[in-house]
């Protein structure tokens, strides 16, 4: 029988504001523990949560920037439940009224586009952090990260393969940090996560029975753990078994998924509306503000590159991957308009390459856009071939002669000779040297040519222009 | 709605409250004299008046995203039963 993987994703962000979302508390990360949680968060007896004004605008960015509905009022609810972690033995989330309600995100799989719905996305509380090591048969809580802002994000299961669901995860990874609401840090857990995984046959409507994977922390365990997942399903309703809805943990080490809990020991949360937090209100005049903030958004911007400039779609997704490379290509390509595709390739070949190796940021690349764009220039014009601006680059990257590219060429002796004359005296002299050589292109040996080209090149220490040299070689061989 | 002595004790469960038999028929009785106060109001039509989610009519105020407390660690920990390294200590939770 032929099977197909159905997939929805909750992924939880973590806001990128400097206090919690209920209490004055900084979220800085890796603090010593503890030095972060005030009565609030510890939920001391007497204390009341405000909310955190700065979360609220994040989740109507995000709103905003998915095309969803903006809910006023929204409610902040109690999800019950006990663990050390949760000191107030509830979590403050959202259930009924979530603040951000639809949308739909658009990404690419392999060169075709699909677009994944949204439910929702809804704010709420991080809870501590559990250290079950070390501590005589006792387990160690730190609270820093009890009431850290979450905007969990819950699509629609309208992914049909573990590649789909990397690129939706990839693409909603992008976009969050584009709006600057989520740092995207995986492996500090400022993006998790979990999958809803089912499978059914081919062609059928009804949904399988699901079970969910927990706290997938990077896109490669989220590939394999939806592999590995659907794989499981698929073996044990092909040996004429049935799934048991549950959730499932994902052993890296082991790569598989293993029961974590059944659907009967789950948790009923007992939801109901928090009465400490009154309904959030949220103006219309308060969204318009937000929109006014909104940067040009990725989706947009792939589509401006490709119209205004022709570049490919290739090209586009990875200028795109990052605001910071987009805004960098945008800064360069104002400066010469016409050469888009030599940019881009500079930007995604040289930069991104030193960058790499470097292990930096491309906001920290010491090459600025205006270098880069000044280095062009001098390719385009002639001054300069794109082997030798290697060279350049260097320079320019190390902060050579004050990171002045006509400076540098000047200072290293790295201007491109394009003097006819100069490239004869250079090709005499190489022919001169070579008899045996030309005889033998001369007798129909055409390797002998490209030997020649090598040793003027050489003589020119690279400098000569190659089209040049090409072509007054050619002559000269014709000549005698 | 009928309720059910299992039900109670779910709840109870699900809560962390320790009852017995006869707390259990007590509450029963007590939880199922006032779910039959709420069907008796849902008898009244009020499919035309929005539903509250808080008694009062107000909205909730918000606070500016700015950092207010500062550590006092040593001072809420010297209330904790056991702590060691900045940890709160507690009876062992495991996954």
């Amino acid at each position: 029988m032929q099977w197909e993987i159905v997939i929805g994703l909750e992924v939880h962000t973590q806001l990128s504001t400097q206090s919690k979302i209920f209490s004055g508390a900084s979220t800085a990360y890796g603090a010593t523990p503890n030095t972060q949680a005030c009565e609030v968060d510890l939920a001391l007896p007497g204390v009341l949560p405000v909310l955190n004004k700065g979360a609220v605008e994040r989740a109507i960015k995000f709103g905003l920037s998915v095309n969803a509905k903006i809910n006023s009022p929204s409610v902040f609810a109690r999800k019950n439940y006990f663990y050390p972690d949760l000191p107030k033995g509830y979590q403050i989330s959202q259930f009924e009224l979530p603040i951000v309600q639809g949308g739909s995100i658009c990404m690419q799989v392999n060169g075709v586009e699909k677009i994944v719905r949204l439910t929702r996305a809804h704010l709420e509380e991080d809870a501590g952090k559990s250290l079950h090591e070390d501590f005589h048969d006792m387990t160690g809580i730190d609270l820093n990260r009890a009431g850290t802002p979450l905007l969990e994000i819950v699509s629609e299961p309208d992914m049909r393969s573990s590649a789909e669901a990397v690129a939706y995860a990839k693409t909603l990874h992008t976009l969050v940090r584009w709006i600057g609401i989520c740092d995207g840090n995986m492996q500090e857990g400022s993006f998790r996560c979990d999958a809803n995984v089912s499978v059914r046959p081919v062609g059928t409507e009804k949904l399988g029975i699901r079970c969910e994977i927990k706290n997938l922390n990077s896109f490669r365990f989220l590939e394999k753990a939806i592999d590995f997942e659907a794989y499981r399903q698929i073996e044990i309703l092909e040996e004429g078994g049935t799934i048991r809805q549950e959730t499932r943990l994902y052993d890296a080490n082991k790569d598989e998924t293993r029961t974590m809990r059944t659907k009967e020991d789950a948790n009923d949360y007992r939801y109901f509306p928090d009465p400490d937090l009154l309904p959030l209100e949220i103006t219309v005049e308060w969204i318009e503000q937000v929109k006014q903030t909104l940067p040009e958004l990725p989706q947009a911007r792939r589509d401006r590159y490709m119209v205004e400039f022709g570049l490919s779609a290739y090209d586009v997704s990875v200028l795109t991957a990052s605001r910071e490379m987009a805004d960098y290509f945008d800064a360069s390509v104002k400066l010469l308009p016409t050469q888009a595709k030599l940019c881009a390739n500079w930007i995604m070949g040289e930069i991104s390459g030193r960058l790499n190796k470097e292990n930096m940021e491309i906001s920290n690349c010491p090459v600025k856009p205006d270098d880069l764009a000044a280095l062009l220039i001098r390719i385009s014009d002639g001054t300069t071939s794109g082997k030798v601006a290697k060279t350049i680059f260097e320079s320019l990257w190390l902060g050579e002669c004050g990171k002045n590219v006509d400076a540098i060429i000047e200072a290293k002796g790295l201007k491109q000779i394009s003097d006819d004359c100069a490239i004869e005296k250079l090709v005499d002299d190489v022919l001169a040297a070579n008899v045996q050589q030309v005889a033998d292109y001369r007798n129909g040996k055409e390797k002998a040519f490209n030997s020649l080209i090598g040793q003027i090149m050489k003589a020119a220490q690279g400098k000569a222009n190659p089209m040049q040299v090409n072509t007054i070689l050619k002559k000269k061989l014709m000549e005698k | 709605m009928n309720l059910s002595l299992n039900d109670v004790k779910r709840i109870a469960d699900l809560a962390y409250i320790e009852i017995d038999e006869n707390q259990a028929e007590a509450t029963l009785a007590q939880l199922s004299s006032i779910f039959n106060m709420i069907e008796t109001m849902q008898s009244v039509d009020a499919s035309a008046i929005e539903p509250m989610s808080h008694s009062q009519s107000v909205s909730q105020r918000l606070r500016e995203d700015i950092v207010t407390e500062s550590d006092q660690r040593a001072l809420f920990q010297s209330i904790a039963p056991q702590v060691q390294e900045g940890l709160y200590l507690v009876p062992q939770v495991i996954e």
